[in-house]
């Protein structure tokens, strides 16, 4: 088992000077390469704020404390030119609606391309004919003609199934997914961790998957760790986490939670 | 950039835009219909006596004078039948004749429009590239000393009147450093060029004549820069919230989770999100512009519409009057109707419906 | 643990975030509402106490012609010996306050069109929208300068047009203003309780409709005294021998070497309409309800939480199931 990230201690200040609060309270965890990491948590545990600091994409008044380790790089430590070359090429991050997190003035095939040509230099043709795979990958039905639509023109499914091929397109090592599925059907929801957990098998990523929905968490996740008030309460494989909770406030969440056998199916 | 541009051209036929386009040309027609009604109205109820303006005192004395000049100008008829008259000379194109200077109002327009379309073009474009690189700055900088700058300097903009503001900078610029060509639209020993467009430095490129294209550019630049800095002061305002709203989308979020660099993100995400409030603001502050070339033409003795409708109106020539009413109305319904072709070619959600 | 919970608490989350963003800005805005109170009080001042301190009769030919700013005038002469210091402290009784009338007009005009168009709605919204539409079609300028020139070159009649060319922008704020004010839940409550439209127009709406009014028109004084400057320096406005700013600027192109004659009338409008301004736009800040109503049209406008409380409470269950469903178009 390779560790790809590692998150020690990691500190999270929001707020006006005058006004900061800890939103995240030295937060440690391991992300291993085929391996998905859920991070369970009610809305305001700062499970979310967790995920944004590893990318920087806090408000520029936050501050970081810890380490946010990518083999042997702190991305807390590295400056904003430095943090480019591995957002999306290295670490990327598929968010929650993708009816926001995809430009609605832009082609998807633009928006698939942009990056895939900024980090690696590809031509335009070639990193067209790789947008296109990428689509046809994660199933997005006619990836020729998709290139040049624009995101209204998809069903949120797909949507969120183009935000996935974004996030991959630069083959990185680290994908964090902030809650992927909510803002999908239900019916939906399945058909995406599926795709995801094809994708992790498939290519070796470490992925960080924050959701509150623990039916989703025990659909795919293979480590839990369960987020409250900012600090990391329980963390553990998911059958331990399932099996046998130790801290109460876990207990609490899955006795709080319908059907948790039935989403197991999956 | 060039994928959305060349999928616009290809879906515009066919799709609901057209009609969108269609309804909005009706409802403007609507509007012209109302603006003639409004003027005519408005000059045919005016206290002023326009017959004495024209014809001075001595010669009002004069029954047959003053009896000849009413049928003359139709002003012998009853006000309805005036306006039919108007409105049905109005649709071969024919705005009447011009009291003071005796010749066709449509003619005399045609050439006051484009002077005036010169300067507030060369005024947008120069505001909006300003206006552009202020109010990113002072969004992305939102609560901090920059943005204070950006909007006090707007503000001021906003206040300086601009007729004042326009002697200072001839004064400056054309007496005291001799860096700008005095007032009118070309140094005195030049010709205008050909007229295709009626756009000076457009005719000057058509005909390939440099002289006369700097002249005329350099004549441009002292009117461009005042009404300039009105202008900048209203869109950086403006920018600045749109501009402050998509920062804080999930979509630039995304942008920069991708790793794309700032600049790319500012030019192809940020701005292009904000791009539709922008682009309605240009269109109001583009009719702002026209209205406010008044004062500076003024100034410059520039031979535009502002200066048209100043003798008109102080002359109480009242077909010019109406004329420049008219003008003015298509031109607002022209910019809307640009505004709202642009919605189409910017948002994929406007054009495919 | 429901999404749709969780998507409201985020909301509010996003709503806390930007709240407290906002805080650190205000800090910093307030000097600039000083400032703006401090050149405004100066100038009424000013326009006060000026018989007194004006050193010569405004009118008063007496003095040299054309003598640059110095001892015996410290604004310098223009050319017909009046000194220019004098007639700019006179100036400031004239503009002022009519453009504090042209404001208030207008305002009254505009709030009470769009308030019915918005209120009644039907054919007399559409009417009214439309006269608005026309009026807003014309550049204000050149529109202001026909109705004056039509009426006769005289500052009351400049007054006038102004009023004419601005009242659609107020009548456009408090339609947008009444109709999202109209499906809050205490006017619908009122009305269920069975009292008369018109009450809660004057009870409810209006009074919550003042603060944004206000401010509008508050930024409004800074454009009413750049046009009635700008129809005075044309000669639309006030007439000779008027010591007024507009006309003085006007007086000044023809003797355009004598830079003082210029240099001072303009410097006064400009710092008289950037107190305005200064003023306007911290008051904005404050009552930030205008700024979205404007953004978004109807159902923007937040009314103070307060108002909200009087009258929703008895029936609350009620109406806000109401509300759901007649929502506002």
């Amino acid at each position: 088992m390779t560790t790809m990230l590692t998150l020690e201690n990691l500190t999270v200040e929001l707020g006006p000077k005058d006004a900061r609060r800890q939103v995240v309270r030295g937060v440690s965890l391991n992300l291993q390469a085929g391996r998905i990491q859920g991070l369970a948590g009610e809305s305001g545990s700062g499970k979310t704020v967790t995920a944004m600091a590893v990318l920087g994409l806090l408000p520029a008044s936050a501050r970081v404390t810890g380490s946010a380790r990518l083999g042997e790089v702190d991305l807390t430590s590295l400056r904003p030119r430095e943090l480019n070359r591995i957002r999306g090429r290295r670490v990327a991050m598929v968010f929650q609606d993708p009816s926001a997190s995809l430009h609605p003035q832009i082609t998807i095939g633009a928006q698939l391309t942009d990056h895939l040509r900024h980090h690696l230099g590809l031509k335009r043709k070639a990193a067209q004919r790789q947008a296109m795979e990428l689509l046809a990958r994660v199933k997005v039905p006619h990836p020729q003609e998709a290139l040049s639509r624009f995101p209204h023109q998809f069903s949120g499914g797909q949507r969120q199934r183009i935000a996935i091929a974004i996030a991959l397109a630069c083959d990185p090592e680290v994908l964090l997914a902030d809650e992927p599925t909510t803002a999908l059907d239900v019916t939906v929801q399945a058909g995406i961790l599926h795709l995801l957990r094809e994708l992790v098998d498939e290519r070796d990523l470490a992925v960080l998957l924050v959701t509150h929905d623990l039916g989703v968490m025990s659909a795919v996740a293979d480590d839990v760790a369960v987020m409250r008030d900012g600090r990391v309460v329980e963390s553990g494989t998911r059958a331990q986490m399932f099996t046998d909770p130790q801290h109460p406030y876990t207990r609490q969440l899955l006795e709080a939670m319908p059907d948790a056998q039935e989403s197991e199916v999956l | 950039m060039v994928a959305p541009t060349r999928a616009a051209r290809n879906r515009t036929s066919g799709s609901a835009l057209p009609r969108y386009l269609l309804r909005r040309l009706g409802t403007s027609i609507v509007l012209l219909i109302g603006v003639t009604l409004v003027t005519f109205v408005l000059t045919a109820l005016v206290p002023g006596d326009p017959i004495a303006a024209a014809l001075g005192e001595g010669a009002i004395q004069n029954e047959a004078t003053v009896q000849a000049y009413r049928e003359r100008y139709g002003m012998d008829r009853s006000l309805p039948e005036r306006y039919l008259l108007y409105l049905l000379a109005l649709l071969q194109g024919d705005l009447g004749t011009s009291i003071r200077t005796s010749r066709p109002v449509m003619e005399e327009l045609s050439t006051a429009l484009p002077a005036t379309v010169e300067v507030a073009f060369g005024a947008i474009v120069v505001s909006l590239a300003v206006a552009l690189v202020l109010g990113t700055i002072a969004a992305y900088r939102s609560g901090k000393l920059a943005d204070q700058v950006v909007r006090v300097v707007s503000l001021v903009g906003l206040s300086v009147p601009t007729f004042w503001l326009a002697i200072m900078v001839y004064r400056l610029f054309f007496m005291q450093l001799g860096w700008a060509p005095g007032s009118g639209r070309l140094s005195p020993a030049l010709n205008p060029p050909p007229r295709v467009t009626g756009l000076y430095l457009i005719d000057f490129a058509i005909d390939g004549d440099p002289v006369g294209f700097i002249d005329a550019a350099a004549h441009l630049a002292l009117p461009v820069l005042v009404l300039s800095l009105f202008t900048i002061g209203l869109l950086t305002r403006f920018i600045r919230t749109s501009v402050l709203e998509v920062l804080s989308t999930d979509y630039i979020r995304a942008a920069r989770a991708k790793g794309l660099p700032a600049r790319r993100v500012i030019v192809g995400y940020l701005l292009r999100g904000a791009s539709l409030p922008i682009l309605t603001m240009v269109g109001i502050a583009f009719g702002a512009l026209l209205s406010g070339t008044v004062l500076v033409e003024a100034v410059f003795a520039w031979p535009g519409l502002g200066t048209y409708a100043y003798y008109a109106a102080i002359n109480l020539d009242l077909p010019a009057v109406m004329g420049v009413g008219l003008v003015v109305g298509v031109v607002y319904v022209v910019i809307n109707l640009i505004v709202d072709l642009l919605y189409g070619v910017l948002d994929p959600r406007v054009r495919l419906g | 643990m429901s999404t749709s919970a969780s998507r409201v608490s985020r909301a509010a989350e996003a709503r806390v975030s930007r709240r407290s963003r906002r805080r650190l800005p205000a800090a910093w805005r307030s000097p600039l509402a000083v400032i703006g109170l401090v050149i405004a009080a100066v100038w009424f001042l000013a326009a006060i106490l000026a018989p007194w301190i004006a050193p010569y009769d405004p009118l008063a030919q007496s003095l040299p012609r054309l003598t640059p700013p110095g001892e015996a005038s410290i604004m310098g002469t223009d050319a017909l010996g009046r000194d220019v210091f004098s007639r700019l402290l006179h100036g400031a009784r004239v503009t002022i306050p009519l453009a504090g009338m042209l404001v208030a007009c207008a305002m009254v005009l505009g709030t009470v069109i769009g308030a019915v168009a918005g209120y009644v709605g039907g054919w007399v919204d559409e009417v009214l929208g439309r006269l608005t539409d026309l009026f807003m079609a014309f550049p204000t300028v050149i529109l202001a300068m026909v109705i004056a020139a039509s009426l006769g070159p005289s500052l009351y009649n400049a007054v006038l047009a102004g009023i004419v060319v601005t009242w659609p922008m107020y009548a456009r704020v408090t339609r947008s203003l009444v109709l999202s004010l109209r499906s809050q839940n205490y006017v619908i409550a009122s009305r269920l309780l069975g009292y008369s439209p018109w009450r809660s127009l004057g009870t409810d709406i209006l009074p919550n409709m003042l603060g944004p009014v206000l401010v509008l028109a508050s930024l409004e004084v800074g454009t009413a005294i750049l046009l009635l400057t700008g129809l005075s320096f044309l000669g639309l406005g006030a007439q000779p021998p008027t010591a007024e700013w507009g006309s003085m600027i006007s007086g000044a192109m023809q003797n355009i070497d004598s830079w003082w004659l210029g240099v001072f009338p303009g410097l006064a409008i400009l710092t008289v309409v950037m107190a305005f301004n200064f003023i306007g736009d911290s008051l904005r800040d404050v009552l930030d309800p205008l700024s979205s109503a404007e953004r978004q049209g109807a159902g923007a406008a937040a009314p103070p939480a307060s108002a909200q409380d009087e009258g929703a409470d008895p029936v609350s269950a009620l109406t806000s199931e109401i509300s759901e469903q007649e929502a506002p178009r």
